[in-house]
């Protein structure tokens, strides 16, 4: 049952040699065997890999040796983050056979850590989604109802998680591709600060609203990852010159006279029941705690959806363009030069990523430029001051991390419902925030999230705030049922 | 006069001398094998980022000031999307509507006219990798040792009224990029490209024609014969009635003529908008003031001061200032050697001549100003005679050996000792009673046969003045 364990309970046994660290990357190996038939979280296991890397540790802890804070800890990461060496496809077929020969800087980051690559997790397309349905291989299932969906587009990385299939996992998030499925899988999911993780070496989807972050079964581990991947990175242009502090520091402070703004946008009509009463109990526990909860309005927060969808579009639509087939990705024969970038990009792309290249295409096209893109950049200022003014008097804002729970596999058609899981996610990438989702209880027997968003690189106290409430929440610590749960799922 | 006035622009693409990439931190150098100078950034691999080169900006600072623009304190990098096998992430890094640099001018000469022609802007982007066409057609090479080489695109303003100013624009405008120090500016290896806008409009009108683009120039000479080419293709068909279509042309260097490439309407929608990968640039006033004290004198200030201070004609001062190399070799060799015409008439006669038959630059020449203070200062002392001191250049300049080594070693040194240039004299008297006895007769110009052949018996050696003495003398 080592797979069972957090990284920080894995990481004293090592430390206290009662386990290897090959017995423990062999634990969620097999875990993966057993059980991602039905959850399907990997599009690619490093089995092999992961076991030369965990005994490689052994040898150097045997040695007494310095090994790395993660040392030994499995890791599944993202399948858009560059892994040198290893498949890093983007659940796409434009990339089904594209190896980087370069380490995204967080891979290298926890290489450098000791942690274990024990696989690369499912996504949809170029990370486009909110289910992993649009993945070009196939839909993650959630371990907690093998018919539900695991969230996305971080959703193999979120299930990996929820099913013990790694210790924890990074994944990426756009407009809320950690939040949203941690939120589903019951887990934590972080995304940081703008600035705060490197984002080079993880395919661009939106370049000014990509974030990395982690997902993991609790907010301790949260912190302990984030001490490894924060900082500034040299290679990224758009990362922040400030040191990153010890994140575990933050843990167990208490949180009386906190203040908390709870913004009445975000408990609307469209916002399941279940999720709104799981999340309001959340707010009492806060407040026994010492906090101080307060209604608040964030005006423009109607916008945000469309703004960021535009945004996004845009940003996307030319960020994909070199995958035109002429240095690596699917490569079909043609007649000419046209024709050669139509079958590739025809080929290549599912459907969804089409609609956003041809949506951002649109946006950018002269004429069009100051009607959309130019509106919602417009937009994104406007969000951004909600929020600067209301972090004027409160310390976190507080809301779910999504509007429903887990939805049924293949049940949501149409695309602006599916768009409206992000709901309540992207302000926060507008606006470049940090925000964690925690499991704050369930609904009809699935997870429900909640959002605490912090001020610019105040991870600490989102991160303090979210220990104390899962600390004092009450919940109690089940697990997902995984394969009882299933059925007649397999293709 | 022509019925017609001519309207070009240029907009010229710089590569900037920098020793890596723009965003990355690949070699620039030229001429490698391809695909050497490459990696996971330039080549615009899945995840990959820019980050900017700040010799780059530097460079491009530099060259902007040199143009006499003013430096924006806000400026910002934009995508330019489109899809070529050369352009690896399918877009260019390239600036849009905040330039690096606008508002500037450069001063020519053309057909005997001073003229200021305006810069509208200058701005950075990258360069876009090569393509190589298989001769059957069946298959193109990418080589992208290029991609990611730093550029700055000069665009002038439509104050260029002929053929001939285009070309003296390109012309000073390199000589300035050299002096800044920015740029090699090779137009045959791509360092300085170059496309042209122009229109024609009925003389003394002030609307606008309608303008047609023309690249493919790869020649100062190519821009010019395009140019001329174009106005008379344009005043033909405006002359006929026809009206000029807004369009990109090729210029077709074999047949001398350019070729419609696309219409207006088929110009492609560039979707320009900020790279959100890079932040907005602040440049700090300090920093371009500092770049500014490092510029050197250009051209037209120091061909003004070579003819107020060394009293050098327009024509000597235009041609020792017309590079950089040039000019810091005439002044660096008036420090030792103080007769600034002589090394003017030496610079631009055997020097020149040398330079331009070797295709080299003086600055990368084994010949220093050393070299030609001490040769003139030989020639002066009538240590060695005019015509030994071109035998010594050439040696020098072949082997880098000190003139005053060179006429030791090889003897060179000038006969002055009347005794022995006698006996020659004697000697060409006897042999040559022909002309001896024409110049009795009057005829002077036997005086200067004679004298050639002691100069031929005497190996060149003998002082010419002497020699002339002692034959009249002889010949009375």
């Amino acid at each position: 049952m080592l797979e069972q364990l957090t990284v920080a309970a894995a990481l004293e046994k090592l430390a206290n040699r009662e386990i290897s660290a090959r017995e423990l990357t062999e634990a969620v190996l097999t875990r993966i065997d057993d059980v991602d038939k039905s959850v399907r979280a990997y599009i690619t296991v490093t089995g092999e890999r992961a076991l030369q890397a965990a005994e490689k540790i052994d040898e150097k802890r045997a040695k007494g040796e310095n090994t790395g804070p993660l040392a030994g800890v499995p890791v599944a990461l993202k399948d858009n983050i560059c892994t040198g060496g290893v498949l890093t496809s983007c659940a796409s077929k434009m990339l089904a056979n594209f190896i980087p020969p370069y380490d995204a800087t967080v891979a290298l980051l926890l290489q450098e850590a000791g942690a274990i690559l024990v696989g690369k997790t499912n996504l949809d397309e170029f990370a486009m989604g909110s289910s992993t349905e649009s993945s070009a291989f196939f839909t993650s299932r959630n371990p907690w109802d093998l018919t539900r969906v695991p969230g996305g587009s971080s959703g193999g990385s979120a299930a990996a998680v929820a099913a013990d299939e790694t210790l924890f996992s990074l994944g990426t998030d756009t407009g809320g591709s950690i939040r949203q499925p941690a939120a589903f899988c019951g887990i934590v999911g972080l995304k940081p600060t703008y600035g705060r993780v490197s984002r080079f070496g993880v395919v661009a989807l939106a370049s000014s609203l990509d974030h990395v972050g982690p997902l993991t079964k609790d907010v301790r581990d949260c912190a302990l990852i984030m001490n490894v991947i924060a900082g500034h990175d040299k290679n990224d242009s758009t990362s922040a010159e400030l040191a990153a502090p010890d994140y575990t520091s933050f843990l167990g402070r208490e949180i009386k006279g906190l203040r908390i703004g709870v913004p009445v946008e975000y408990f609307n009509a469209d916002i399941e029941d279940g999720v709104k009463k799981a999340v309001r109990k959340a707010i009492d526990v806060f407040v026994s705690l010492g906090a101080e909860a307060e209604e608040i309005s964030l005006p423009h927060t109607q916008y945000a959806l469309p703004a960021f969808y535009i945004l996004a579009a845009a940003e996307a639509s030319s960020n994909l363009a070199r995958y035109d087939g002429v240095q690596y990705g699917l490569h079909m024969a043609a007649a000419n030069l046209d024709d050669f970038y139509k079958k590739n990009r025809s080929e290549g792309f599912g459907s969804e990523v089409k609609r956003r290249i041809i949506f951002g295409t649109y946006i950018l096209s002269s004429g069009n430029y100051d009607h959309y893109y130019l509106k919602a950049m417009k937009v994104r200022t406007l969000v951004k001051e909600d929020f600067e003014r209301a972090f004027a008097g409160y310390d976190l804002i507080l809301t779910p991390a999504a509007p429903t729970t887990a939805f049924k596999a293949g049940s949501v058609e149409d695309r602006l419902q599916m768009y409206f899981n992000d709901s309540c996610t992207v302000a926060a990438n507008l606006a470049g925030l940090p925000a964690i989702s925690l499991p704050c209880g369930f609904a009809d027997g699935l997870p429900v999230g909640l959002q605490l968003i912090g001020k610019p690189f105040a991870e600490g106290t989102v991160l303090q705030a979210a220990y104390a409430y899962e600390q004092n929440s009450g919940l109690p610590k089940s697990k997902p049922a995984v394969k009882e749960a299933g059925g007649a799922l397999h293709e | 006069m022509s019925k017609y006035e001519t309207v070009i622009g240029l907009e010229v693409h710089v590569e900037l001398a920098t020793k890596t990439k723009i965003f990355c931190s690949c070699p620039t150098e030229f001429g490698k094998a391809p695909n050497t100078n490459i990696c996971p950034v330039c080549l615009g691999l899945p995840g990959t980022l820019p980050v900017l080169n700040k010799k780059a900006v530097e460079y491009a600072i530099k060259a902007a000031l040199a143009l006499n623009c003013s430096i924006g304190s806000y400026t910002k990098f934009d995508r330019k999307n489109y899809f070529y096998p050369d352009l690896p992430k399918a877009y260019q890094i390239s600036q849009f509507d905040r330039p690096l640099a606008s508002g500037g001018y450069l001063e020519i000469e053309a057909e005997g006219k001073k003229k200021r022609i305006g810069i509208n802007r200058v701005h950075m982007e990258e360069d876009a990798g090569k393509l190589v066409h298989a001769e059957s057609g069946a298959y193109s090479l990418a080589d992208y040792n290029r991609a990611g080489v730093p550029l700055i695109e000069i665009v002038s303003e439509p104050d260029i009224s002929s053929p001939a100013e285009a070309k003296a624009y390109l012309e000073k405008l390199r000589s300035i990029m050299l002096y800044a120090g920015v740029s090699d500016v090779k137009m045959e290896e791509g360092s300085l490209r170059c496309d042209a806008n122009i229109s024609l409009r009925p003389a003394g009108s002030s609307k606008l024609g309608t303008k047609v683009e023309i690249k493919n120039m790869n020649s100062f000479k190519a821009v010019q014969s395009a140019l001329e080419y174009e106005v008379r293709r344009q005043a033909a068909e405006l002359d006929a009635g026809g009206e000029i279509i807004q369009e990109t042309r090729r210029w077709d260097e074999n047949s001398g003529k350019t070729y419609s490439m696309r219409s207006k309407e088929e110009a492609e929608d560039y979707r320009y908008f900020p790279d959100p990968d890079l932040l907005p640039l602040q440049i700090e006033k300090e920093w371009v003031e500092e770049i500014r004290q490092s510029l050197p004198e250009m051209p037209d200030s120091r061909r003004k001061r070579y003819m107020e201070d060394y009293n050098l004609s327009a024509y000597d001062a235009e041609v020792i200032t017309a590079t950089k190399s040039m000019a810091d070799f005439f002044e660096a060799t008036l420090q030792e050697y103080n007769d600034a015409k002589a090394v003017a008439n030496w610079l631009m006669g055997d020097i020149s001549r040398q330079l331009n038959a070797e295709g080299v630059e003086i600055d990368r020449t084994k010949l220093t100003p050393s070299h030609l203070a001490e040769l003139l200062k030989l020639q002066d002392k009538g240590t060695i005679s005019g015509k030994i001191a071109k035998t010594v250049f050439r040696e020098m300049f072949a082997s880098g050996k000190m003139p005053a080594q060179i006429v030791e070693e090889k003897g060179l040194v000038q006969i002055s000792d009347e005794g022995a240039i006698a006996a020659i004299v004697e000697q060409v008297i006897a042999e040559n009673p022909g002309p001896v006895s024409d110049y009795r007769s009057g005829k002077e110009k036997a005086l200067g046969y004679l004298v050639g052949q002691v100069m031929k018996l005497s190996k060149g050696k003998a002082n010419p003045q002497l020699a002339n003495k002692l034959l009249r003398e002889k010949l009375k």
